[in-house]
């Protein structure tokens, strides 16, 4: 079976409409940050209290809601969780802010939470079965600790990209997975869902998968330009594309395929994370060929607009042989 | 078969067993104990508390400089001049010397100056000199009294019957430790035994004492506190509760000293707590006791409240008893603190997380369900899509998710639910290699090349391709093993052993199986691909 033989898209020529349509994603996320939902950060950001209750049977919001204000417990909010599969389920998660005592008295949020529950369903039957409490200095860290474990992942890829191929090449990419990272938080925005620390990690997948698919593509074109020097790059670019669009659209699937599962199957644990990488490998796959790689055209372009030397810097050795021989 | 090829067979079987082995040890009790006893479940997998916690080692090092400047002064009697902490919260590593006379600065500098002071880096200034803890000498102080903590709370955890806790240094030196309690989901209890600090440290009481409130106390002493003093309520029958003490700052005795401790009764049937010291802080207090015997009275301290105040009334060496409303279980939670030793310092919460078994259970079915159904869904297709070359894709996954489990059950790494998510990344990256290699092998079959040559070309080509793809994102993973936590950690932990054997399994296995069939096929047959 094989699903693209030889395909001959000139992809480099509809540069306009994809471009317009990175930047309408971008756009819409960026905005959405700026003036909407904001960057939903969840309690492992934010400090704070976040209590996950199952009731045996499915339980009204409004009488949660209406319990905790009866017990003061203060700006509770209340979520309730879609299942596997999108099925409503009894799950439901109550979240307190961080609260200015929480440094000294913890466990506060959680025992009102729980009294309050106690005085309102002694009768009908519910389960504490996950509570979260992030003080306010274990949120700030991990922020910063999540800023800079992206941060340094970024530049270390950028590095070896620079070492392997040529500078260029490690900016496009970067360029590209920095694209597929704001549209996909953005995409978290616009969906009002919040950030954890989970979902960092899936970002951080989303960049090495994003990653993997560029350097193939890029790695075709170094090949194609130790071939056939004197082709025009927009060509040698446009032939990788197109000589790897079969793998491109197979492993994508495949991936996109296991991730669909873990979306629908994974349960309300790895909803967040899975999310992130349904939206993740479509956009990564996308931007690997609608922007890195024309980015590398552009480069060039530039640099002859100045008058330097046109071609891209001569292709680096390959890397050690395997051990087959 | 050719030997080269034979030994390379054996070579794969052999890696097979071993990893095997890696997954379900000496198979006991059925596989699926097997694995449990193997493969470590991370919390959110198998239920259980998980808590951050930061030493206040900022309290440790005011200690010690408080049983400093006591010395000072003592010795600096003589000379006029008075050692004082200019702010204890701030900084509890300065103390600052007053020498109003400057004809006796140079007996105060000899004091200053010898060996007993030599942590701390001194400044003279025009009244007298600015002592200051050196930042070797806190961090020294700070890991030590960390070490202590972790030592103080892995007693009390075991104390309580945990198995598997993990209790350790965490986080990039800020003094925090993490605690782990699989399958225990009531923190209460837990936190309960942790913050229990049971700071006990005995004090002598300047007399004067009690006053009925802390304002009193210090309009009796002139307003200002003496640097050497301070201002601790009194709680429990012993003392009032509402009662001001004023005492010596450095302690007596403090939670360290004590070796032991037992809960027992009085005379009168009430609980109290007999303890017994380590024989050097015994000697100390013999000295103290027998030089302060009928004057002085003691106040013993729990928790920064006063519990009871004891006039000495002969020599102590090694045995005492705090008596004060306790009740049974109070007597016997103190003691058993006591017995295992006071915290060196204060404890803050930084972050509780905690999993029921239930959900636990739930999200291991689900994540493993996902994770078994997307691996089919691809093992199905690449069989489809590949025919026969579609057979060394799956059985190079298969042994890939071997070689990835076998890994973490040899390196006691724990899975997460991340770290199932990393799998089935894994996963997604193994069939990468796999597709990218079987494409280029489809290409220069297009070109007219043998089977031979085109598997030979095919796997060349590819090479370059899979070594740089899977170099940059173990780089990656690397860097988030380093500088994550918790759930980032444990995915960077799976993705790293993914990978490293997916580059074998997809390259060096694949490529042997293809062999295989060149040598026992003919090496032009028409390739299944």
């Amino acid at each position: 079976m094989e699903f693209f033989r030889s395909t001959n898209i000139d992809w480099l020529s509809k540069k306009w409409y994809l471009l317009a349509f990175s930047l309408i994603f971008s756009i819409g996320g960026v905005l959405s940050m700026l003036f909407w939902h904001g960057i939903p950060k969840g309690v492992d950001f934010t400090g704070g209290t976040q209590v996950t209750v199952h009731f045996d049977t499915t339980p009204n919001e409004d009488h949660i809601r209406s319990a905790m204000d009866t017990a003061k417990v203060r700006d509770a909010r209340i979520q309730r969780i879609s299942g596997a599969a999108g099925a409503s389920s009894s799950n439901v998660i109550i979240s307190l802010p961080m609260s200015s005592a929480q440094d000294t008295q913890h466990d506060q949020g959680r025992a009102e939470v729980e009294s309050a529950l106690t005085a309102n369903y002694h009768d009908s039957h519910f389960e504490v079965e996950q509570v979260d409490i992030v003080g306010p200095t274990a949120g700030k860290q991990l922020v910063s600790q999540a800023q800079l474990a992206v941060l340094y992942s970024l530049l270390g890829m950028l590095a070896y990209l620079w070492f392997r191929f040529e500078l260029i090449y490690g900016v496009a990419a970067v360029a590209a997975v920095f694209h597929d990272t704001l549209i996909t938080i953005g995409a978290f925005s616009l969906t009002n869902q919040e950030i954890s620390l989970t979902v960092v990690a899936a970002l951080l997948t989303l960049i090495g998968y994003s990653m993997n698919d560029t350097i193939v593509v890029f790695d075709r074109i170094r090949e194609n330009l130790a071939d056939n020097r004197r082709e025009p790059l927009a060509d040698v670019v446009n032939r990788a594309i197109n000589q790897t669009l079969s793998r491109t659209v197979l492993t994508s699937g495949l991936t996109f395929l296991t991730v669909l599962c873990l979306y629908l199957f994974g349960g309300e644990v790895l909803h967040g994370f899975s999310f992130a990488l349904v939206i993740g490998i479509l956009i990564g796959t996308y931007s690997s060929i609608a922007v890195a790689a024309p980015m590398l055209v552009a480069y060039q372009n530039w640099r002859a607009s100045k008058g330097k030397s046109a071609s891209l810097p001569a292709a680096k050795p390959t890397a050690p042989r395997p051990t087959t021989r | 078969m050719g030997k080269n090829l034979t030994t390379k067979t054996w070579a794969i079987l052999a890696i097979l067993l071993v990893f095997l082995y890696g997954i379900f040890g000496i198979p006991h009790g059925g596989w699926k104990k097997s694995i449990t006893d193997r493969i470590h479940l991370g919390l959110d997998l198998r239920g259980g508390t998980h808590l951050v916690l930061q030493v206040q080692v900022q309290e440790a090092i005011g200690s010690s400089t408080d049983r400093d400047m006591t010395a000072l002064n003592t010795a600096l009697a003589a000379t006029g001049a008075t050692a004082t902490k200019l702010d204890p919260k701030v900084h509890p590593e300065v103390i600052t010397i007053n020498e109003p006379d400057s004809s006796k600065l140079s007996a105060v500098s000899t004091i200053v100056n010898d060996n007993a002071y030599a942590s701390y880096e001194k400044q003279s200034n025009a009244s007298g000199y600015t002592m200051t803890l050196t930042q070797a000498a806190q961090r020294d102080l700070a890991d030590r009294t960390v070490e202590t903590s972790i030592e103080t709370i892995r007693q009390r955890i075991d104390s309580l019957g945990v198995s598997e806790p993990v209790i350790e240094k965490y986080g990039l030196g800020d003094n925090q430790i993490l605690v782990q309690l699989p399958g225990v989901d009531d923190p209460a209890r837990v936190e309960n035994i942790i913050q229990s600090t049971a700071k006990l440290e005995i004090h002598e009481v300047v007399s004067g004492s009690p006053y009925p409130d802390a304002a009193q106390a210090l309009t009796a002493v002139g307003g200002s506190l003496p640097p050497d003093e301070e201002i601790i309520m009194g709680s429990g029958s012993g003392a009032g509760p509402d009662q001001a003490w004023v005492l010596k700052r450095a302690s007596i005795v403090e939670g360290t000293d004590f070796r032991g401790a037992t809960a027992q009764q009085d005379e009168n049937g009430r609980p109290d707590i007999g303890f017994t010291l380590t024989t050097e802080a015994g000697d100390r207090f013999y000295k103290y006791t027998d030089a302060n015997k009928g004057t002085g009275s003691m106040a013993i301290v729990l928790e920064n409240k006063v519990r009871e105040v004891a006039t000495i009334q002969s020599a102590i060496r090694d045995q005492g008893r705090i008596t004060g409303g306790f009740s049974q279980q109070q007597a016997d939670d103190l003691s058993l603190m006591l017995r295992t030793g006071s915290l060196p310092a204060s404890i803050k919460y930084l972050e509780t997380r905690t999993v029921g078994p239930s959900l636990g259970a739930a999200s291991i079915h689900q994540g493993v369900m996902a994770a078994v159904a997307g691996l089919v869904a691809v093992l199905v297709f690449m069989l489809i899509y590949y025919k026969g070359a579609g057979i060394n894709a799956d059985l190079a996954l298969l042994l890939n998710l071997v070689i990835l489990l076998g890994f973490m059950g040899f390196t006691g790494a724990t899975l997460t639910l991340p770290g199932i998510a990393g799998v089935i990344l894994t996963i997604g990256m193994g069939v990468d290699s796999n597709v990218l290699i079987f494409e280029r092998i489809r290409e220069e079959l297009r070109l007219g090349k043998t089977s031979a040559q085109a598997i030979q070309d095919g796997f060349d080509h590819a090479w370059k391709t899979i070594f740089d793809t899977h170099v940059t994102t173990i780089v990656s993973a690397g860097i988030l093993f380093i500088f994550g936590t918790g759930p980032i950690k444990g995915f960077a932990v799976t993705l790293v052993f993914g990978l490293a054997a997916n580059l074998f399994t997809a390259v060096f296995v694949s490529r042997v199986i293809f062999d295989y069939l060149l040598e026992k096929r003919g090496r032009t047959a028409p390739l299944s691909i």
